[in-house]
């Protein structure tokens, strides 16, 4: 059964008066690429399984757009989940998920890139793929099917979707994906078949193919190994890093509609080189890699004549940390005063010198200031390794409403390994410290806004190997928070157990968490990460029905020498270097920012040559000397130990 | 402070079929931000440019006579903003006549007396002919909008029927009273011919001031 892009827009026509928002569905906006569907060879269709309104403000998804619509002979079109009333009548009318910008059917792009920055998507990319008409499973697809690609942060664990995605584009995807595209074109041109051409794109740096591994288990269900069923199939398969990163993307796609953020993103940097250990983000995009000064103007400039938007996002995990912060914020306050331009810089440190930097911003409005402490104390603090102290904070605070904010939002998680009823009290008497220094600074506006997330191991980092707290536990926390953070100017967000239960599972779910997964989505999940269709019981239910125990995943304490389903995931970070990480924690022991000293984390063995070729400070580490090349890794890291 | 106030004549176009009114003139905003004019931003805690729309254009609706004045801070030429703009607009808008006027002309919103709309019938409408006569003989229409109840027929000025398009559907022209405490919106009209309108296109052709 196939439909063309006409009929699509004919039957689109018809069904788009009657769904909410229609606008998320017709594309056709501002700096859409559309070529000529007869005169490209390869067509690409680049997935946000969510939402028109979130998947268009992700980045990633920008910047593959941007790459794969720069080359000739290949053009990518979007493609985003559509809400359930636009499902139903899709479904209804035999429209087919389709791309935005020429209508055409996914099921006859070449290739179909589903982005996965989050775990919560899974369910929503079986959707998505059902509602293309293409088999679930990798197994069932032929010559005619698109192969199906997914890359996104989620994917460094891939095994859980292991059984719907053909191949996983792991690590920094903007270059490489040019890559998996020419060797498929040269293997159209040799009529190679499906899986020969699977087989091929395994041998490009980054990409994971799993049918071409096989899992073992214990008698007792835990992970043994994995074995390669073909032989020349990588193992470990390394992430791909690019080791400069490239010209931002400034031609972005304005939307008609409102979106989450309606403004210019623009990376500043890559990393982080703080080492939180909980920190998903920080483990993996190693190493830090920074853009200049000169660079991130220039783009700001080209994308504001290019969209006309009002705010620009500077971005990156910790913008303290860029180097030349202060320099950047004055430049960018000079060069674009006078034009209604809004700038906004997430993630800073907690320090004075963060009030500074937004002051430096000559923003008027000074309606909210974020810091994230994450622990309420020191010795908490030590455990994740972020080490601030509580006097530091306090000060910070100050600073903050002295130069004119009334409210300051904390971001806490709960349930960090050997957490006590005591330290979560703590985040009590933390806010109630921050707010009197606001009331004394400015009186009864100020406000505390308390923002306290759920603690959920991730793998690949040094808590991968530490029990989740359980759906009881964190109930009895939260509302221990909600009975003592209350009166004037305190509030409290907190997040439900059951959804973080659900992103704990899946994040260092194996390859039986496919059939789970698979059986959710039969029963009726989708969108996870909202809250009208998360459903906690139907999950359970899967679980039952394919005999497998939930807190295995979750709550079960892990031996120091387990292996892991994602251990031949490699990120560059050594696991002998985390396990490290997360033994110091367990005696308190902090690890200095790596920015001034390294401390051997493995990226720089793991990538030497390409630091080799690759000299300048642009890149964090310490550069990797010409002469020293035969025994580099024993001379230039020093080991901490 | 210098201001000049402006005068634009638009199009909405079918890639903005579902872009609602607010999102028009951010649409419209971001068009002169690209274009590097002068918008004039109201001062405080949150700076807005002065646009002014004649109308709100409900969602799916297209037009090809759209109003907006806004504020610029320094003179530039009317030639020169209408070329600037054009280049800078996004697929589903066009800029098809720009003026400057007097900042103390009233404003439009209260000069706006009616709206005529050309209605499209995807599906054959048998007794279309009829059935408007009828709907034009009655002496009220009540119905209900948000609730309230109100009587239809007297924002109903007049109709007349238009060609067959290409692929032969049939075609109306109706005028609707636009005025600020009377404003008729076309898809009541069709619904009150009891036909479904999400079956209809329907196109703003023309305001009229006063």
């Amino acid at each position: 059964m196939t439909i063309s892009a006409s009929e699509i827009q004919n039957k689109l026509e018809r069904i788009l008066p009657y769904v909410q928002k229609p606008g998320r569905y017709t594309g056709g906006e501002l700096n859409q690429v559309l070529k000529n569907w007869e005169n490209v060879n390869t067509h690409v269709a680049l997935v946000f399984p969510d939402l028109y309104d979130l998947g268009m403000s992700n980045l990633g998804l920008a910047i593959l757009y941007d790459e794969l619509n720069q080359q000739q002979d290949v053009l990518a079109e979007r493609s985003f989940t559509p809400w359930t009333d636009m499902e139903g009548q899709m479904r209804e009318k035999g429209v087919p998920l389709y791309s935005l910008e020429s209508k055409h059917a996914l099921i006859d792009f070449d290739l179909v890139g589903f982005s996965l920055p989050y775990e919560t998507l899974y369910t929503n990319t079986l959707n998505a793929l059902d509602l293309a008409g293409i088999p679930l499973r990798s197994d069932e697809r032929n010559e005619f099917h698109p192969i199906i690609i997914a890359g996104g942060h989620a994917t460094y664990n891939p095994e859980p979707m292991h059984a719907f995605i053909d191949a996983f584009l792991i690590g920094d995807g903007e270059k490489v994906v040019q890559e998996i595209v020419e060797v498929y074109q040269k293997c159209k041109q040799s009529n190679l078949s499906r899986q020969e051409i699977l087989k091929a794109l395994s041998q490009i740096w980054g990409v994971y193919v799993p049918a071409l591994y096989q899992a073992y288990y214990h008698q007792d269900g835990v992970f043994s190994h994995i074995e390669k069923v073909w032989e020349e199939a990588p193992n470990p398969i390394r992430k791909h890093i690019i080791p400069k990163l490239p010209t931002p993307v400034t031609k972005m796609i304005v939307p008609y509609i409102d979106t989450v953020h309606n403004r210019v993103p623009i990376e500043i940097m890559r990393g982080c080189t703080r080492g939180c250990r909980f920190c998903h983000a920080g483990m993996v995009n190693r190493p830090v890699r920074e853009r200049s000064v000169e660079e991130i103007i220039q783009a700001i400039d080209e994308a504001l004549a290019n969209t006309g938007y009002e705010e620009v996002g500077l971005l990156s995990l910790s913008s303290s940390d860029y180097r030349q912060i202060l320099e950047l914020v004055e430049k960018v306050s000079a060069h674009f005063e006078g034009r209604d331009l809004r700038v906004s810089l997430p993630s800073l440190r907690i320090e004075s010198f963060s009030a500074d930097l937004m002051d430096a911003l000559k923003d008027s409005r000074r309606s909210g200031f974020t810091l994230a402490p994450e622990a309420a104390t020191e010795h908490m603090r030590k455990i994740i390794n972020k080490p601030v102290s509580t006097e530091q904070l306090l000060e910070t605070t100050r600073a903050i409403f002295d130069r004119g904010w009334h409210n300051i939002k904390l971001y806490f998680m709960i349930g960090h390994p050997s957490e006590t009823m005591d330290d979560v009290l703590a985040i009590v008497n933390v806010c109630k410290a921050v707010l009197a220094e606001g009331k004394r600074i400015i009186g009864n506006r100020a406000q505390v806004t308390a923002s306290v997330s759920n603690f959920v191991p991730k793998p690949h980092t040094p808590f991968q190997w530490v029990a989740c707290d359980s759906i009881e536990i964190i109930e009895a926390k939260i509302q221990l928070l909600k009975q003592n953070l209350r009166g004037r100017g305190l509030k409290l967000k907190w997040n439900s157990p059951q959804e973080t239960m659900l992103e704990a599972w899946l994040s260092r779910g194996d390859r039986r968490m496919a059939e789970v997964i698979y059986t959710a989505w039969k029963s009726g999940a989708k969108f996870e990460a909202w809250k009208e269709y998360f459903n906690y019981d139907l999950w359970m239910n899967a679980f039952n029905i394919n005999e497998l125990d939930p807190s295995f995943y979750t709550q079960r304490e892990r031996s120091l020498d387990e292996s892991y389903p994602w251990d031949h995931i490699s990120t560059g970070v050594d696991k002998r270097y985390i396990k490290q990480e997360y033994q110091w924690s367990l005696e308190g022991k902090t690890r200095p920012d790596c920015r001034n000293h390294c401390y051997a984390c493995g990226i720089l063995p793991n990538f030497n040559n390409l630091r080799r070729q690759n000299p300048g400070d642009f890149w964090l580490c310490p550069e990797v000397n010409h002469t020293k090349s035969s025994n580099l890794e024993t001379k230039t890291i020093p080991d901490p130990s | 402070m210098e201001k000049w106030r402006y005068r634009i004549k638009f199009a909405k176009t079918e890639p903005m079929r579902y872009t609602g009114n607010l999102d028009v003139q951010r649409a419209l905003e971001r068009t002169f931000r690209r274009a590097r004019l002068p918008l004039l931003y109201s001062r405080g805690f949150n700076p807005r440019p002065r646009i002014n729309l004649a109308s709100a254009l409900p969602l799916g609706i297209t037009s090809q006579e759209e109003i907006a004045d806004v504020l610029f801070d320094e003179k530039i030429d009317e030639i020169e903003v209408e070329e600037e703009l054009n280049e800078a607009c996004p697929p589903g808008l066009k800029i098809l006549k720009v003026e400057i006027i007097d900042l103390q002309a009233e404003i439009l919103q209260t000069q706006l007396l009616h709206a005529e709309y050309s209605i499209t019938f995807l599906e054959e409408f048998s007794r279309l002919t009829e059935a408007l006569k009828n709907l034009f003989a009655q002496q009220e229409i009540i119905r209900v909008r948000r609730g309230k109840k109100f009587d239809l027929r007297p924002l109903m000025i007049e109709w007349e029927e238009l060609p067959a398009d290409q692929s032969n559907h049939q075609r109306i022209l109706v005028r609707l009273s636009a005025s600020q405490d009377a404003t008729g919106r076309p898809e009541e009209v069709v619904d009150a011919l009891g036909y479904p309108f999400q079956n209809t296109r329907i196109h703003r052709e023309h305001l009229f001031f006063r």
